[in-house]
């Protein structure tokens, strides 16, 4: 048994006078898919862009397959080529076909030949139904197209790690379904993936570990039976019993 | 569309009354704008020819063989300016960028290089770009190093010095203009910094700016005509030639023509261009 694919030591992330992040443990084992949720402002996005290094720590160490990624001798742009990171308001290159937006990274990143990355590009593109609309721009999908677009450009050089940041906030109701099935298709794939998310029902469905966030700290962690059923902290439940029906 | 034209048959009574009114209105405002047309120009007619100097500015100025007459000498001048512009072009093009990127880029490392980039945008934006001719043009010949040099290249490197300046900071606000979260999602995907300039940021910040390009281009075009200064037969220096050699200024409105007709298609192309990607990138729905 090989060791966790992400490790977080004591996290520290300060804005100003206000710390946002406030010594975070946590360790993600390989194919487990956890869920962090809390209140807007917890710290789940930062946490999300700190372990992608897009924010720089103040304090603590990032290990990614007990690499020290936090180490400043790191070349950290090899580092996010090993994480797959989707985001709330999608990030799709607005002037690139979308195929050409799941082969970037591929052939510009991983040096995959052009035909080689069209070809898997084309493969994920079917799987998620918009292979008519390889060519055309982004602006021409749908917002869940568009979103499950960005989670294929993230997975396409299978990343060791999965960050998705509340990627069905931006979303219309009606087409948070079709990308919250494509994240449990990729957990059944295997994919070790952390994500924020504010769909209780699905954290639930979906999460091995459920990790409350609460003002930069986790207030607990636990599989979803126990958070939503029984659960330690008062805080815990308080939080979770807006969202229970 | 097929679609509108099959509704068309039985639309209401009040959209008929609506669509008429509205073709009344089109009809009277395109005679509005037409009569108006003829009175402005009637008035501008009969000002100026029953003014007392018309009949000698008419000779002077609007002299039709002096203007055929000084085509060719303006017709070479013009491939000078063309020349200057060319080169200049993409030199500035090349440096503009450069320091465009060398101003939005937040790396402590390149602190001086940022620093001297704005020192630069600044001196040159403060100085008049015939003053900068100046310097250039009699300056470099001046210290001797580089025997005769053409004045087409002594015109272009001012030219571009000056330009460079103006362009970096169009495409510096174009930088500034792509939302953040793309510079993100290309650092996510493991681009380095410059591939993300290059690949994901600098096409759409250029995008962005394309109508201050142009305009920056086309006046770049006008001052061109500098170059006269420092000794470049260009357009303008032979009109002057012209005019001193027929004691008539036609040849300096036959440069004047000259100028516009080379602006005009550029004006056009970035205004068929512009809406071209914005109807490739966007659905319907302009307001």
């Amino acid at each position: 048994m090989s060791g966790p694919v992400l490790s977080l030591r004591n996290i520290r992330k300060d804005f100003g006078e206000h710390r946002v992040l406030d010594g975070i443990d946590l360790d993600v084992k390989e194919h487990e898919v956890v869920v962090l949720i809390g209140a807007s402002g917890s710290g789940k996005s930062t946490l999300l862009r700190c372990v992608n290094l897009l924010e720089r720590i103040d304090d603590g160490q990032i290990f990614l397959q007990g690499e020290d990624i936090s180490d400043p001798r790191v070349d950290k742009d090899k580092a996010r080529a090993r994480i797959g990171v989707v985001f709330q308001s999608f990030n799709l290159f607005p002037h690139l076909s979308v195929l050409r937006n799941v082969t970037l990274a591929l052939t510009d990143v991983h040096h995959i030949p052009k035909e080689e990355a069209e070809a898997r590009a084309m493969t994920l593109l079917e799987r998620i139904g918009v292979a008519s609309k390889a060519h055309v721009y982004p602006d021409r999908l749908s917002g869940g197209q568009q979103q499950r677009v960005a989670i294929v450009r993230a997975i396409a050089a299978n990343p060791e790690l999965l960050l998705l940041d509340e990627i069905t906030s931006a979303l219309d109701p009606n087409l948070v379904g079709e990308v919250l099935d494509l994240v449990l298709d990729l957990k059944r794939g295997g994919s070790t993936i952390v994500m924020a998310t504010h769909e209780m029902d699905f954290a639930r469905q979906a999460a091995d570990t459920i990790v409350y966030l609460n003002h930069g700290r986790i207030e607990e962690a636990g599989t979803p039976e126990k958070l939503f059923n029984n659960p330690d902290s008062e805080q815990t439940a308080a939080f979770l019993s807006r969202y229970r029906k | 569309m097929a679609s509108v034209a099959t509704l068309a048959t039985d639309v209401s009574a009040v959209e008929l009354w609506r669509r008429s009114y509205l073709k009344q209105q089109t009809y009277k405002s395109v005679l509005i704008a037409a009569i108006s047309l003829v009175v402005f120009v009637g008035i501008v007619v009969f000002l100026l020819s029953g003014s007392e100097g018309w009949a000698k500015v008419q000779a002077s100025f609007f002299d039709w063989d002096t203007f055929v007459g000084s085509l060719p000498a303006i017709g070479e001048g013009l491939l000078k300016n063309l020349q200057v512009l060319g080169y200049s072009l993409v030199l500035v093009l090349i440096f503009a960028t450069l320091i465009a990127v060398a101003r939005t880029t937040r790396t402590p490392v390149l602190f001086p290089v940022r620093l001297l980039a704005s020192l630069y945008v600044d001196l040159i934006r403060g100085m008049p770009a015939l003053l900068l001719l100046y310097l250039i043009g009699f300056g470099i010949p001046g210290l001797g190093i580089f025997g005769r040099i053409d004045p087409v290249i002594l015109g272009t490197i001012a030219i571009t010095m000056c330009y460079s300046a103006y362009v970096a900071e169009v495409l510096r606000s174009g930088i500034n203009s792509v939302h953040p979260s793309q510079r993100a999602g290309a650092r996510a995907l493991g681009l380095t910094h410059w591939q993300t300039m290059r690949i994901v940021v600098l096409p759409q910040a250029v995008r962005n700016v394309i109508p201050a390009l142009m305009n920056d281009f086309v006046a770049m075009q006008k001052d061109v005509g500098l170059v006269s200064t420092i000794g470049v037969i260009d357009v303008v220096r032979a009109a002057q030639i012209e005019v001193a050699h027929t004691w008539n200024f036609t040849p300096y409105v036959a440069a004047g023509v000259v100028f516009v007709l080379l602006a005009l298609p550029f004006v056009r192309l970035a205004d068929w261009y512009t809406n071209r990607t914005r109807e490739r990138e966007q659905k319907g729905g302009t307001v």
